[in-house]
Parts: structure tokens; sequence; C-alpha cells
């Protein structure tokens, strides 16, 4: 498979008057063509602005995107000007959201924020995008689509809201499709349907997906390949099978320790202690040595590198440095 | 929708009356009576006792309001007391150039404000922001009749490009230009102080909106930014404001009244001014009246103008 999408040292940077956020610190990973990548992590590791930097979307201003590349089918989209990017975003790079109760705007019908896109990248008629449209409803499975089309989006649940968001993603056929939490807000039952369409249509569309969540049941459900986020930084990258049978960062297993099993008689869920560090008080050695159950003096010190502890498996670790993990 | 207005038009009826009452009240309370402006100070106390009676004003107050309110339900507001002329007549008259210099002022108001106050939202904390937001500071705090008199002296008698009051140039023939060049001062005075408050509404109002999560939606879908503001932003933004707007309506009633005074424009403020000098019931309370409409009507246009904003309302 070839790789579609390329991220290189990227740093998202965020300033306050006299401080400096580092709120995405040197992130490197790739995304194959028709791979589903999962990025993975607690509040504030950086995943959401990692999404953010990738489509040029950093909230401004306040945030900057100050180092890296993202290598986008050839060509580095930080290099490209905004003009150059309006083209990307939306046909080329499509992106869902964690709310879609909000995510749509309340006065526009579905119909026109379907085909608005339609008509802006693909230069199509009004008459064709309506038919596009419709034919997108259906395939993210409403039966009714023509009606559904001239509603607006109140009179929608927020399962269908989401599966109108996923059409309207998809509706530019994106050769990259980015997920921020799309199953966060919706009930569980909705969000198996909705992962299950996510799956089907990466598959019709020949997309690749960035699913980026906190929730590992979302992970081991669509997933290839994982990428566990800490801190701004990569902690662990790994195929998806591997990384449940066998956690190699300690962050790692400690949120699988924290997903309850249904196998198995706990008393109470084991938890990571502690919180993610703000990114102005980062520590100085390893940023997860503060909560880590296996700390030694030099992680306090020196920031361990992500290392290719088996191949396809990196992990940024001094205890892999030792030869045994 | 249909039901909903009419509705609202049955239930305008109860609030007319008790606007009615209490205005009468306030008017018939108030000190001075009709017959002193108007008539020769040398007249006999007699004369003015007889003149009082025939004008009815010696009946109680109740009766006086009984047939003044009987008149009015049959579309008859009275005979101006100082003018002999129907009330209805006289209004009619002045309607028009107020209405020119309202309609006037309501569009130099939108058309400055809204641009201003979406472009002080999208651009915040920046110079021009700033700087919008001290002149609107100016704006609200600047009294109209100072602001009038100051742009007189400056336009009309320093520089004379414009003239110094008035509809039109006496004796001429209509002329649009000529409308326009009175109309100039008077209608950026009356607009001066909505548009401050309509440019610090739109502003705070597209604050709310630029960080809702469909905009991030929209500017995910590519698009430029004057789309995601003008499309997907100003609509939203827009549904606040109506009601400011409604409540505006009825405010430029009561502005005018100063700004036609201060250009001598003959319209319906002018007229009260003067009525209300004189004490001349009649004309009082029909204006009265007439704000008291306007302001219900406001207030009806703009819970219209909601559910044609807003898809979420529905009557």
């Amino acid at each position: 498979m070839s790789t579609l999408l390329e991220v290189k040292n990227l740093k998202t940077h965020f300033f306050s008057k006299n401080k400096v956020f580092p709120v995405v610190d040197g992130l490197d990973f790739n995304v194959k063509k028709g791979e589903t990548l999962a990025i993975v992590g607690e509040s504030g590791s950086g995943k959401s602005i990692t999404s953010l930097s990738i489509m040029g979307l950093v909230p401004k201003p306040g945030g900057k995107t100050v180092a890296g590349e993202i290598i986008f089918d050839g060509t580095d989209l930080l290099s490209l000007s905004e003009n150059e990017m309006y083209k990307v975003r939306g046909n080329d790079i499509a992106m869902i959201f964690q709310e879609p109760m909000t995510s749509l705007n309340p006065v526009l019908t579905i119909g026109e924020q379907i085909t608005e896109v339609l008509i802006y990248h693909k230069k199509i008629s009004k008459k064709e995008a309506r038919q596009r449209a419709v034919d997108l409803l259906k395939i993210v499975g409403f039966a009714r689509a023509e009606e559904i089309l001239d509603d607006y989006p109140h009179r929608l649940s927020g399962g269908m809201r989401q599966r109108v968001m996923i059409a309207m993603a998809m509706s530019c056929d994106p050769k990259l499709l980015i997920a921020d939490e799309p199953t966060t807000a919706l009930d569980v039952t909705v969000q198996a349907q909705i992962l299950e369409l996510m799956k089907d249509l990466s598959h019709k569309f020949d997309s690749s997906i960035i699913l980026i969540t906190h929730d590992l049941g979302v992970v081991a459900e669509l997933a290839d390949r994982v990428l566990v986020m800490y801190a701004g930084q990569v902690v662990e990258e790994s195929e998806i099978v591997q990384l449940f049978d066998n956690p190699l960062h300690p962050y790692t297993q400690g949120l699988l320790g924290s997903v309850p099993k249904i196998n198995e008689e706990q008393e109470r869920l084991s938890s990571i202690g502690g919180n993610v560090p703000s990114p102005d008080n980062f520590p100085k050695g390893c940023r997860f040595s503060t909560r880590c159950p296996h700390v030694m003096e030099k992680c306090i010190e020196n920031q361990p590198d992500l290392i290719e502890v088996y191949p396809g498996r990196k992990s940024r670790c001094f205890l892999h440095e030792e030869g045994d993990s | 929708m249909t039901t909903y207005i009419i509705r609202r038009l049955i239930m305008m009826i109860p609030i007319l009356f008790g606007i009615s009452v209490i205005s009468f009240a306030i008017m018939y309370a108030a000190p001075g009576k009709p017959t002193v402006m108007d008539l020769d100070p040398d007249i006999s106390v007699e004369a003015r006792e007889a003149q009082m009676e025939r004008l009815g004003l010696n009946d109680p107050p109740h009766i006086q309001y009984i047939n003044w309110m009987s008149n009015v339900v049959k579309g008859d507001f009275g005979t101006s007391f100082t003018k002999k002329q129907p009330v209805r007549d006289m209004i009619a008259d002045r309607l028009p150039n107020t209405l020119i210099l309202m309609i006037f002022s309501t569009i130099l108001a939108v058309i400055i404000a809204i641009p201003f106050g979406v472009l002080s939202a999208t651009k915040q904390y920046s110079k021009l922001d700033y700087g919008v937001t001290i002149t609107s500071f100016l704006g609200l705090a600047t009294p109209n009749f100072w602001l009038g008199l100051m742009l007189i002296m400056l336009f009309s008698v320093q520089l004379g490009w414009t003239p110094v009051g008035g509809v039109s140039t006496l004796g001429g023939e209509f002329n649009l230009l000529d409308r326009l060049h009175h109309l100039i001062l008077p209608a950026i005075v009356l607009a001066t102080a909505d548009m401050a408050g309509l440019t610090r509404y739109t502003r705070s109002s597209m604050l709310e909106v630029i960080n809702q999560d469909y905009i991030r939606t929209a500017r995910a879908k590519g698009f430029r930014e004057k789309t995601v503001i003008y499309k997907h932003g100003l609509r939203n933004a827009l549904i606040p404001i109506i009601t400011i707007f409604g409540l505006m309506l009825p405010t430029f009633i009561g502005g005018s009244v100063i700004v036609e005074q201060l250009f001598s424009w003959p319209g319906i403020g002018h007229l009260f001014i003067s009525a209300t000098f004189e004490r001349d019931y009649p004309v009082i309370m029909a204006i009265t009246m007439f704000g008291a409409v306007l302001t219900v009507i406001g207030n009806l246009i703009a819970d219209i103008l909601y559910a044609v904003l807003d898809p979420r309302i529905e009557y």
C-alpha cells in the first residue's frame, strides 16, 4: 500500500502573552491508502489539534503550526497558500466532528448543506448536486432521502445528524476522512451503527480514515493501526491486534487496564493516577514519568525516543532499551 | 402562521385600550389647560369658562374619556383645539415626512451598523474593532440635539453644503435630489444612536456565532472566509438582532421629536411638540396612540421575522 499522508515532526503550539503551549510537539506518523488509523489519547493529549493542523484550521489567534511537514498525496499542505487550501478542505480531506447536534447549521436545510459542497468543489449544477445528495443520503441509510433533503437539522436525532455529516463529508469523494470522536456524543446502539457505516463507506469510497477517539472499543471496531498520543507526542504506534494483545508502553498498558472486561470479575476498575500535565508545564524528562508505575531515575532527566521495538511497532520508553519490555 | 397573526392582532385591542387609559390619565393630570395658550390674555373669565364648556373640558374625566373613545372607535380623532383642523388630516399631512425620515435613517443605520458589527466581530481585538467600538460608544453617548446642532453648524453654516432645515426648497417644484439634500442631515442624526447600538449588538451576536461548531464545519468544507461568515454566520447572528430591530421601530418616533424640531421638519414629532406646549389634547392623544400602535406592531413584526429567519420557530 502506498502512503497517502505523511506527517513529519509536526509542531503546533499555542501562544499566550508570555507562555508557549506545545500542544502538538514533534509528531511523526503516516497513513496509507485505504487504511484506518486511530489516534488514541486522553483529553488534552493533542489529538484534536493534530487533526485541525492537517486541515489547516488551527484556532486563531493563538494557535500556529510552527514546524514540520504534512505531505498529502505528494504535496506539503503547510506550504500551500490559504487559497490552495480551500480546494483541499472538504474536497480531498473531509472532516466530521464530535458534536452532531451543533455541527450542522440550524438555519439551512440538509439539502442546502450537502449540495453547497458539491456545487463549490465539483462545479456541478444545482440539479445534479441535488440528485447526488439524495444518493448520498441513501448510502448513509436514509430511506426517505428526498424528504430529509428539505428538512432542517433540528428535526433529526443526533445519530441521524451524524449520518448527514458523514454524507456531507463523503460527498466530494475525499481521499482522507478525519473523524474527530464521531461517536462520543451518541447512544451506544447508535454508535455501533455509525461505526458500521464508516467501515462500509471507507471500503466503498476507498478512503483512508484518521479516527480520533479516546474510546478503545471504537478503535478495536474500526482501526487497522493505532497511534497512542500522550502530552503532544506519540508514545506508541502499533497494528491493532498486537496493541490489544501486548501493549508496549506503560501508558498504553494503563489505558487498556482501565477498560472493563466482560469475562473477568473486577472489584474496581484500575485507572492511571493523576492527569495529563498541562502543555506549559511538561516534565523535563519522559512526559509520562509523573504518572508511570515503572518510573526510573533516567526517565525524570531524559526524554526517551520513539524506537522501533518490533517491526511496525514503535514505543517511546526506556524500558525497551534494556532489551525486555 | 395566519392564525397566529390574527390572534396577535386581536390581542392588540386590550393592550391599546390599556395604553389609551393610562395616557389619557397622565395627560389629564398634567398641569395647564388648553385655553391658556390659545386665547387672548385680556379675555374675560366668563368667556374662558364658556370656551372650556364648549370643548367639553368641564365634564368629569371618565365622561371625557368615553366621549373621546367613542369617537376614536369610529375613526374620528377629534378636532385640534388650536388649529381647528381635524386631527386625522393633520397627522395624514405630516405622516409621509416622518415616514420618509424614519425609513431613510433605518436603512442608513442598518447598512452601516451590520457590516461594521460583523467586521468588528471577525477581527476581534484588532485596531478596526477598537475603532468601531469607540466610535459606537461615542455615537451612543452623543445627545441627538447636540450632534444635530454641530452638524448644522459645520455643514450648513460654515461649509454651506446642506440646507439648515425643512423638507424641500420653498416654492420649488418636486425634485428628488433636493429632497435628499434636505433629508441627509436629519437622517444621519436620527440614525446615529441606533446605528451605534445596532453595531454593538451585531458584534456580540456575531462573536457568539463564529465560535459555534457549524462555523467550524463550514470552514472544514473548504469555503472561503466570506462564505463562512456571511452565508453561515450572519443569518444565525441576525436572529437575536431582529428583537432589537422590532423595538427600534417606535423609538424612531421618539427620536424624531427632537430631530424634527431641530431641522424644522414638518413631521409627527414636530406636531407633537407644539401640541404638547399648547395642551392640544386630541392631537397629543392621537400621536400617543399612533406610537403605541407602532410599538405593538414592531413587536409583532419582530416575532414574525423570527419564524421567517429561524426554522426552529413555528407558530
